[in-house]
């Protein structure tokens, strides 16, 4: 007997894991994505933490079998209603879809740099984001990053700032700049690389061994200040300002490249959807679930789900295993 | 020089990108581990000598890696090599080797 439909918002890494379980359990998953290809933020990344796992890799297996999951691309959601029965879904192409469960994997976006005028993205010619330096670590072309001989790395760029509007640790960026700083490093083995830290946040299994290893073996020098200004000299050459606060000191480096570690905000779809079908949202505009602790994948609102990083920075492990939790909650409620 | 009754203060600013590490460099040859600082300031808290004494080898460690450490290696001289630093440093830091290296290259008699 065929079993029900379910409507999957968002063709990341979470919504498709969340789409092959619900397949692997009977139902038909339809994935909706406003991109033109499934993959999310992943299809940018060259390589993962701790142990540098390629990212198209990563995303290779998860695409690579998704028979019986419908799956649309560059459709865009323009209204969904809710009846006693469920949701029907209505996108731009004229299809509408009726379905019982609705899982919303609406990812998140990078904080915009440019925002933060004094580090000066897009003023400056070498300044980077992180997003910028996995794109040139996939491509190795960027005429931005012509050898450089000092290399820094800025935290926190629009994470826990207030006048960011953006008071959240975005969780992920620690451990991604201590991975990019050793990659940069491999690739240009005369640079020296600074990295500057207010705290540093590396949480999970062996990336303590990535940081001891950032500082033995590629040498990366960490330093905790926060960068307060960046200007630049005549010949494009970056001056650098920041406290040592263990030193007690102001500092000042000329570089040659900063790269920008963006923080993670809410997908810009998460507003309209959150308004759409009244799911709370917390002040950091992540949606909120019914219970954080023993309900995070599920909403208040009867037949409705939420999983990965529309929830909160996530790191793609801990999305896998909440696309999966999800799959099987979806299950339960409609059996 | 005439005297116009007022005088310019020095930058304080380090200036990191002309910095000399050369001794820190050194230092790291014959310690791999002094770049596995992170800074906790354990050794200083169960220092002996820094109870009654300025004595940091946390900061020491650092202004040598800034190339700044002049006004700090003084502080050595009260260091008895007690070891008690080596007891707690959370990274396994021999620091009691790291501190007679330190002493060998800036020629500090222990």
């Amino acid at each position: 007997m065929a079993k029900d439909n379910v409507v999957v918002i968002g063709g990341g890494p979470c919504g498709i894991e969340v789409s092959r379980n619900l397949r692997d359990m009977g139902y038909t998953p339809i994935l909706l994505e406003q991109q033109p290809e499934l993959g999310g933020h992943l299809r940018k990344w060259d390589r993962l933490f701790p142990e540098g796992v390629e990212a198209r890799k990563v995303l290779k297996e998860l695409t690579s079998d998704l028979k019986g999951v419908k799956w649309f691309t560059e459709v865009n959601i323009e209204s969904i209603q809710k009846s006693r029965k469920g949701y029907t879904v209505n996108v731009d192409t004229g299809m509408s879809f009726e379905t019982k469960a609705l899982v919303l994997t609406t990812g998140f976006k990078l904080f915009p740099a440019e925002n933060k005028q004094e580090y000066g993205y897009n003023i400056y010619e070498r300044v980077i984001t992180n997003a910028d330096l996995e794109q040139f670590f996939k491509t190795k072309k960027d005429s931005r990053i012509q050898n450089p001989k000092t290399i820094g790395f800025v935290h926190c760029v629009g994470s826990r700032d207030e006048k960011a509007c953006n008071r959240q640790c975005s969780k992920v960026c620690c451990a991604t700049a201590v991975k990019q700083a050793s990659e940069i490093k491999e690739l240009f083995p005369d640079a020296t690389v600074y990295c500057f830290y207010m705290d540093l946040r590396l949480f999970g299994r062996s990336y303590e061994d990535m940081y001891l290893n950032a500082q033995r073996k590629y040498g990366v020098r960490f330093i905790r200040g926060r960068v307060s200004e960046v200007s630049e000299d005549i010949d494009g050459k970056l001056y650098v300002k920041a406290e040592d606060t263990l030193l007690g000191k102001p500092m000042k480096i000329k570089m040659d490249l900063l790269v920008l570690m963006t923080g993670i905000l809410p997908g810009d779809s998460t507003r309209p959807f959150a308004e759409m079908l009244k799911v709370p949202t917390g002040e950091d505009g992540f949606f909120t679930p019914k219970d954080t602790i023993l309900e995070p994948c599920v909403t208040k609102e009867s037949g409705l789900f939420v999983a990965g990083a529309c929830t909160g920075p996530k790191t793609i492990p801990e999305t896998i295993s909440e696309a999966r939790a999800t799959a099987i909650q979806v299950h339960k409620y409609l059996s | 020089m005439i005297d116009f009754g007022y005088s310019l203060s020095k930058s304080r600013t380090l200036r990191i990108d002309n910095l000399d590490d050369s001794r820190f460099k050194a230092l790291h040859k014959l310690e791999p581990d002094a770049y596995k600082c992170i800074g906790c300031g354990s050794c200083t808290a169960s220092c002996s000598a820094g109870v009654f004494t300025e004595l940091s080898l946390r900061k020491i460690l650092l202004s040598m890696q800034r190339g700044d450490e002049k006004e700090y290696l003084n502080q050595l001289q009260s260091c008895m090599l007690c070891g008690k630093c080596m007891l707690v440093c959370p990274r396994g830091i021999n620091t009691r080797h790291l501190i007679l290296s330190i002493c060998k290259i800036c020629s500090i008699e222990k």
